[in-house]
């Protein structure tokens, strides 16, 4: 048997939603350590299982790099795309304030 | 139902009777806009209707049709697309705020194909946000319902798309199938739905959950539609590095060709599966026998890993979406919650962008791949992902295709799972198998269950054999009890 992980902690939803950029309401935070223990402890059945001489499998498909020539063509309409953008300056996507930000 | 009879017309009869001039595109749209107009306000199939952009494709196709000119193989046959298919300039929004209003800058290549095939786009379809659900729940603009029983669920997440041909909105739709999202609720609502291999259709321009998993596919009434539709839209695409190219099979190569001699193995787990209800039991059992009176050589096999598949699938699908959802920051499409510095407007704006599953498995997903848990959740699931390929390798060294139920039971009653997600996740236990082997399968209407609503039987076969998983689909649709008329669907008023 390999060693299971413990119950995920109200640390650990805190860790991982810093990690995902989302911001949670305390609420939030308190059901998604239950419903999160749940399914946890649900796939744990994998984390137990003796696997140690299987490969592992990323894609059902072998994957290999595609080329092609390099010939200029079309691309997007850069006004149809910026279009959709929430705020942009000269022709470009334009954001709130980058340094100092945390973590 | 509004216009009695609209829902017998195949999309072959009706591209037919457009292509020989007996019948208008532009008037079959109206019947399919009329029903749409009548019966969508209480089914919520539709995110958006194309109107104005369905009677110019149907205008096009019946100009064509005039001048003698080939209309293609969908000439004059409205389409139905889960609203996760970019449609340039049309409204695509996977059901989440996070893209409402966004406009995308290009087509899907399916998009680009059905077009090119002479379909006629009617609308986007409802799904569960960003594909994540089983019952079309999950949809921030309000769930779709079973046209066949309006107090039910349609399943999900195509469950737009499922609930729109069971109405007769239209004869043919477009899904996504990542882990049973095309074949559980075609099961549900009664109609046909089929994952295809992976690679076999062009995933470009189908907005991502889990790349290694999604597959675009067909929702139909008959497994005949289902084959032209999928012949249609699958072949190689430059745009998709991930696209198969060569030799590939043809889903209507042998739709008549029967079953004698072909050789049939009812899956062990998947047909005593957890939760799985009496009478859907029942009714795979009755499909075998009447696939071995029709000829086949039916057996019981056994597909061990096939059980892990479900704990597999539930740490690989939201690894992956964890990874893909992280391009919507407020950037550079859809929702922006300002804020002073960029990190602050990202949390914010994914907060109250995304809906409670979505985070959900985004936290699930980032937490399998953070530091210290990589390797007992991916890095086993990766492990079990190789186990399930090898295990059905094996059984079809012995088995042309393999039989199982699509989903556990009959539709069940909106709010019914909404408060258990796991519950909910139980929903995809036969499906998900095909989807982490990369191989194809589809579901079949065989019967119905003890509340008169339909259950679905499930062909799966190995990578590319399509053409003998249609073959036995087609067969199995033959032997099927006739479909009944719904009781308290809108077919009843």
């Amino acid at each position: 048997m390999r060693a299971v992980p413990g119950r995920i902690s109200p640390a650990d939803v805190a860790h991982v939603a810093t990690l995902a950029r989302l911001d949670l309401t305390d609420a939030e935070l308190e059901t998604f350590v239950e419903q999160l223990g749940v399914v946890l402890d649900h796939i744990a059945d994998i984390a137990a299982l003796e696997v140690a001489g299987v490969p592992p499998t990323a894609h059902p498909l072998p994957l290999r790099n595609v080329l092609r020539d390099d010939i200029p063509r079309p691309s997007l309409n850069r006004e149809e795309v910026l279009a959709q953008a929430p705020d942009t300056e000269d022709h470009r996507f334009r954001v709130p304030r980058i340094m100092g930000e945390a973590p | 139902m509004s216009t009695p009879g609209r829902a017998a017309m195949t999309a072959l009869d009706l591209a037919g009777e457009v292509r020989s001039g007996r019948r208008t595109a532009v008037a079959a749209l109206e019947d399919c806009l009329a029903a749409i107009a009548a019966d969508d306000p209480e089914v919520h199939a539709f995110n958006h209707v194309m109107v104005d952009e369905a009677r110019a494709a149907a205008s096009s196709v019946d100009r064509k049709v005039m001048a003698g000119d080939d209309a293609g193989p969908l000439g004059g046959v409205p389409v139905a697309l889960k609203d996760n298919l970019c449609t340039r300039g049309v409204p695509t929004t996977c059901s989440s705020r996070i893209l409402d209003g966004w406009l995308p800058p290009y087509d899907a290549t399916v998009v680009t194909s059905l077009r090119a095939a002479g379909a006629v786009l009617i609308g986007k379809t409802n799904l569960d946000e960003f594909a994540m659900g089983s019952s079309t729940e999950n949809s921030a603009f309000g769930p779709s319902r079973n046209p066949l029983d309006l107090s039910r669920v349609p399943g999900g997440s195509s469950g737009g798309s499922a609930a729109a041909v069971a109405a007769g909105f239209a004869p043919l739709a477009l899904g996504s199938d990542t882990g049973g999202s095309i074949r559980q609720p075609a099961a549900l609502c009664g109609v046909v739905g089929v994952k295809p291999t992976y690679g076999l259709v062009s995933r470009f321009g189908l907005i991502a959950f889990a790349s290694s998993l999604d597959q675009i596919g067909p929702l139909a009434t008959t497994v005949a539609d289902a084959a032209l539709l999928l012949d249609v839209i699958a072949g190689h695409d430059p745009l998709d590095s991930t696209c198969l190219s060569g030799q590939l099979p043809a889903a209507r190569a042998k739709l008549d060709g029967g079953v004698d001699g072909i050789r049939v193995g009812v899956v062990t787990e998947l047909a005593t599966a957890e939760g799985i209800a009496p009478d859907v039991s029942a009714r795979l059992r009755e499909a075998a026998e009447a696939l071995a009176n029709a000829g086949a050589k039916v057996d019981e096999v056994s597909v061990p890993a096939a059980v892990y598949g479900l704990s597999a699938y539930y740490v690989i699908a939201p690894a992956e979406a964890s990874s893909n959802l992280a391009r919507y920051d407020g950037v550079r499409y859809g929702l922006r919650v300002p804020a002073e510095d960029i990190g602050s407007m990202y949390g914010a704006t994914r907060a109250a962008g995304f809906g409670a599953e979505v985070k959900r498995r985004i936290m699930l997903g980032t937490y399998a791949l953070s530091a210290g848990y990589y390797d007992a959740y991916y890095g086993q699931a990766q492990r079990v992902r190789t186990l399930i390929i090898r295990d059905f390798e094996s059984a079809y060294e012995s088995y042309d295709v393999l039989l199982g139920p699509t989903a556990p039971t009959t539709a069940f009653r909106l709010g019914a799972k909404t408060a258990d997600p796991l519950a909910m996740y139980l929903s995809d236990v036969c499906t998900i198998a095909s989807n982490l082997a990369g191989h194809p399968a589809m579901s079949v209407p065989f019967g119905t269950g003890d509340d008169g609503l339909p259950v679905g039987v499930q062909v799966l076969a190995p990578a590319l054999g399509e053409t003998v998983m249609f073959q036995v689909a087609a067969a199995v649709e033959a032997v099927a009890p006739p479909r009944t008329p719904p009781k308290q669907g809108i077919e009843a008023r």
